[in-house]
């Protein structure tokens, strides 16, 4: 943390500064901690540009035979048809996973759930609701998460704050910022600290919310040892949720890194009742995503996650088109298929627009510059659906995605193909990409302990 | 801060007389289960803070809602934890409530003191704030370590900032975020009547009363009473439930209740198409919802009516965005202010199942559904579990059967011969189809793409002709009253119950024919039960009896 501080003025130094009540101004040349010569390392730390995680999420998968061209084994080039179209101009930084399984050892496809809970945690519930292992964007910030103001970041534009796919447990699942106006304030509101103000103060008054925090979590330690043995365990919870707020009002109280590609993005508009009143209409999804993909990618960009969870629509595709009386997720099990199609031709067009979300999601990352690369470039963005078939609720060959060059770590333009392996290869691959200390990841018939080596470097 | 006088139920103490002299059974021993931190719910927080500080308090955003289990929010909050973005959304609460409790326009009512300086720290009336504010966040005295870390805190702000009040906003903060707060904390001491048991404090024991009763933490007077004992035999709280139960203040206990029963947490997403359903509008959701808990607060509180008229009622309110819906000339078109109504009786609608709140919220946003109707009759209103659908349904069968069929009784026939279907829509298709002359926001229709809707069916053998027909079906079933019985059983001690709480869920069933069905009369049965404040030694704790903080 310390590099955050010019090397003349230890930390404790500012503090102590503060506390006496002495207004602390630290100049520092502007932009002084840009990047080095190679655009690949902060220049004041020499430290490699920050390597983050993120997932995406679509409802209802895709559809069979027309969303990728399939292959008889592993190689490079995706097939992208007319489902994907949108994806194709991002070939280069995508990977394409099909053909894994996901075993159930004797356990019940609870529809439209099993299918994510197995594929992002390694194991598959035994009833529903259940959630029985950390899902792998948490396991990545235990491991990259520190040092920013949030360990990580969820949001969705399915409009249901609960349906976030990113838990520790059954009781313990982060639910999702849905108002792009509360994702604002939350990430660029008054705690902001702007890394390229001329001027630094801290705030006395961060310092003091930090003691009073620190000091109700020593008095409550007493309290915690005469617990039962699970609510000791629900206030360890409570415990680290408070330590997580304690970094970040200490990181609060520091000077962050000058970081020109951070920008404080102008605030959204409040939304229009009649929009209010009708969330899940699919213009609305797409203009929701659209400024919440922004917001979530300059958070990135000015390093306040490294970790970061986006739901375009949630698990049972609340979606819709104004004037239709199925939902995307209803026309998947009642519309006819167009047999000069093969498809389903409107919920195939609900598949497009996921298709075309991911793609802007993709874009807007890219779009921003960084080192001498892109955002993108150092993310690695993990994108699945709870279903292969949602026709049929298949749960084998669900798609899922790997987007991103992960600062170099990891191949992209490649399709491969599962041969029915545990579909947690892929998230074992992602978590082994991301530094995640672990020989093997799942339970049951999901436990594994062979990343995709031919996608690592 | 309400009292406990007044009352538009006061009636509740003369019934209970008469009842207790009648012959009901007696309440069946319990032994308890392991007392457990419940998490607040959003209403909760907003109540507390509202009695603590005044109404006048806006409590800003709102947390993480709980998860429903076992077919409640009030069991979920006994597993609820709190995740890190959770716990900002708590915090960022507590900032504002503080800020706005010691501004210059509340700290006249809420502090009851002045200080030496409004510019310095001064112990003396921080003092006296906080260990009146405390106790009644923390639902019992402070403790003197805790009433010493919050007065250091306070006095460190208030150095810092200058500002007295300033330091008991820093204070106040601290103690907002703190989980004795957050969560409601069953603190348990020695049992003397049982060695080596233990028991819930008074405290603990007048929190789980108010909150079962008010949904908030008990005012001072239920604290001081509970102080003084008035908790520890039953005819000290016989005398408490019923002057709570008399209270207007109970109505804050019984809507939370059916809020939880009737999974109104639902309304909060409830979208429908704005081009299928004009009349459809934020409105009308508020509206809707609200219609729902105002029949039934008439009618088990105002009227103590037999509970299982609730589904034959004709008796309801409304407001001028229902009217519309409902086709009712006499409600202002664009009014909101609530009017009594009175269904006439050649009119369709009778009984819950036929209002909007409803048939709104079973149903799609551009169409009614039979199935998510009998669904949600089984599950939240019989407590009968409807078994998932199999996840290797094929459905190519039932493809494009809008255009081939124009009821959905006809496009739900082709489900019933299927076998993988066929068993769970056997069970909710019937029932669901007799409200089939609502659509999908509760409009009525006598007709579906032309042809004439058939609401006929059977409920558990017993047939009806459409959906008033249903609602007396309801009402004699002896489902409808045992899942009340035992959701509010469940509510009450905030986990399910299980077959060792069998007797007292049973005991309850019977007292509650016994009181002809009164729900107030089984909500103080329940309140004045044993059980409700049995609890068996927490599992695995380091020391298994905390020791109780009765001093202040």
């Amino acid at each position: 943390m310390s590099i955050l501080l010019p090397r003349t003025i230890t930390r404790r130094r500012v503090l102590r500064s503060v506390l006496d009540g002495a207004a602390v101004t630290l100049a520092l040349p502007f932009l002084d901690c840009a990047l080095n010569g190679n655009g690949t390392a902060l220049a004041a730390s020499g430290k490699p540009l920050p390597l983050r995680f993120g997932t995406w999420y679509w409802g209802m998968g895709h559809t069979p035979g027309h969303a990728i061209a399939e292959k008889a084994q592993t190689g490079s080039g995706i097939g992208f048809l007319e489902e994907t179209a949108a994806l194709k101009p991002l070939a280069d930084q995508l990977n394409f996973f099909s053909g894994f399984g996901m075993p159930l050892d004797g356990r019940s496809n609870y529809t439209h759930f099993t299918g994510w809970v197995g594929n992002r945690t390694g194991s598959v519930p035994q009833k529903e609701g259940e959630i029985a292992s950390p899902t792998l964007d948490l396991l990545i910030a235990d491991t990259i998460g520190a040092g920013t103001r949030f360990k990580t970041l969820d949001a969705s534009s399915a409009g249901i704050a609960r349906e976030n796919y990113s838990a520790r447990s059954t009781e313990s699942r982060a639910q999702a910022e849905i108002s792009p106006v509360a994702l604002y304030t939350r990430l660029f509101g008054p705690d902001f600290v702007d890394p390229n103000a001329g001027t630094f103060q801290p705030d006395p008054a961060v310092m003091l919310e930090k003691s009073v925090l620190s000091a109700f979590v020593e008095q409550n330690r007493d309290f915690s040892r005469t617990l039962g043995a699970e609510d000791r365990r629900r206030l360890d919870e409570y415990f680290t949720s408070i330590r997580q707020l304690e970094n970040r009002l200490a990181l609060q109280l520091e000077k962050p890194v000058p970081n020109e590609v951070c920008v404080r993005p102008a605030r959204p508009a409040e939304p229009a009742p009649d929009k209010l009143a009708q969330v899940r209409e699919i213009p609305n999804v797409i203009e929701t995503h659209a400024i919440m993909a922004k917001l979530l990618a300059m958070a990135v960009a000015c390093n306040q996650t490294r970790v970061f969870n986006m739901v375009f629509t949630d698990n049972f595709a609340n979606v819709r088109k104004k004037g239709e009386t199925y939902t995307h997720h209803l026309l998947t099990h009642t519309e006819m298929i167009d047999p000069s199609r093969g498809y389903q031709p409107m919920a195939f067009w609900f598949n497009q627009r996921c298709s075309e979300a991911f793609a802007a999601y993709l874009a807007t990352l890219a779009s921003i510059r960084e080192g001498s690369g892109t955002l993108l470039d150092n993310c690695l963005i993990f994108a699945a659906s709870e279903t292969n078939y949602a026709k049929l609720h298949t749960i084998d060959s669900i798609p899922v995605w790997l987007a991103g060059k992960a600062a170099g770590r990891i191949k992209t333009g490649l399709h491969v193909v599962g041969g029915g392996d545990p579909i947690t290869r892929v998230g074992l691959t992602a978590m082994k990409i991301m530094g995640v200390p672990l020989r093997n990841w799942g339970t049951k018939s999901l436990q594994t302990s062979k990343p995709i080596t031919e996608v690592m470097v | 801060m309400s009292g406990w006088k007044g009352g538009s139920h006061v009636g509740v103490a003369l019934s209970a007389a008469l009842a207790l002299a009648a012959c009901v059974p007696n309440e069946p021993p319990s032994a308890g289960a392991p007392a457990t931190l419940r998490r607040l719910s959003n209403d909760q927080y907003r109540n507390i803070i509202a009695d603590v500080f005044g109404p006048q308090i806006t409590v800003a955003g709102q947390a993480d809602a709980l998860q429903r289990s076992y077919g409640l929010l009030a069991v979920g909050a006994s597993k609820a934890e709190i995740t890190p973005s959770g716990y900002e959304k708590y915090y960022a609460m507590a900032r504002s409530v503080a800020r706005q409790a010691v501004s210059l326009d509340n700290r006249a009512s809420v502090v009851p003191c002045t200080p030496r300086s409004a510019a310095e720290p001064d112990e003396n009336c921080a003092q006296q704030f906080f260990v009146k504010v405390g106790r009644l966040l923390y639902r019992r005295p402070l403790a003197p370590a805790e009433l010493a870390l919050v007065l250091r805190m306070a006095g460190e702000g208030a150095r810092l900032r200058q500002d007295f009040y300033g330091g008991l906003e820093v204070g106040l903060v601290g103690m907002l975020q703190s989980p004795q707060f957050l969560f409601v904390v069953d603190t348990l001491e020695p049992d003397p009547a049982h060695a080596g048991k233990p028991r819930l404090t008074a405290y603990a024991r007048a929190a789980r009363l108010s909150l079962l009763l008010w949904n908030t933490s008990p005012n001072e007077q239920l604290l001081t009473a509970a102080e003084h004992g008035a908790l520890d035999g039953a005819a000290g709280r016989k005398d408490i439930v019923d002057r709570m139960l008399s209270s207007p203040r109970v109505e804050a206990g019984v809507r939370a209740f059916f809020e939880d029963f009737l999974r109104f947490d639902q309304f909060e997403t409830l979208e429908k198409d704005s081009v299928i359903y004009p009349a459809f509008s934020v409105r009308v959701v508020e509206d809707a919802r609200e219609q729902v808990l105002r029949t039934v607060l008439k009618h088990v509180l105002d009227k103590r009516a037999d509970y299982r008229d609730l589904f034959t009622t004709r008796d309801t309110f409304i407001t001028g965005s229902l009217a519309r819906i409902y086709r009712v000339p006499t409600a202002k078109p664009e009014g909101s202010a609530w009017v009594p109504y009175e269904f006439p009786d050649d009119d369709p609608r009778a009984g819950l199942l036929t209002e909007v709140g409803f048939a709104a919220l079973a149903s799609h946003p551009g169409r009614s559904s039979p199935t998510l109707r009998g669904r949600a009759i089984r599950e939240n209103l019989l407590c009968q579990k409807v078994p998932d659908p199999p996840g290797n349904v094929d459905f190519s069968r039932f493809e494009s059967a809008d255009a081939q069929k124009k009821t959905a009784r006809e496009r739900l026939a082709l489900h019933s011969t299927n076998a993988a279907c066929a068993g769970c829509h056997k069970i909710t298709d019937p029932i669901g189809l007799a409200l089939e002359n609502l659509d999908g926001i509760g409009q009525f229709r006598s007709t579906e793409n032309g042809v004439v809707i058939d609401a006929s069916g059977t409920l558990d053998g017993v047939p009806f002709n459409d959906a008033a027909g249903l609602g007396r079906a309801m009402r004699d079933n002896p489902a409808t009253t045992s899942c009340v019985v035992q959701r509010l059983a469940s509510y009450s001690l905030g986990r399910n119950t299980t077959g060792s709480d069998k007797p007292f869920v049973d005991y309850l069933g019977q007292s509650f024919a016994r009181d002809d069905y009164d729900f107030l009369e089984l909500l103080r049965r329940v309140a004045l039960s044993e059980t409700l404040f049995a609890v068996a030694p927490p599992v695995g704790a380091s020391s298994g009896v905390q020791t109780a903080r009765m001093e202040p």
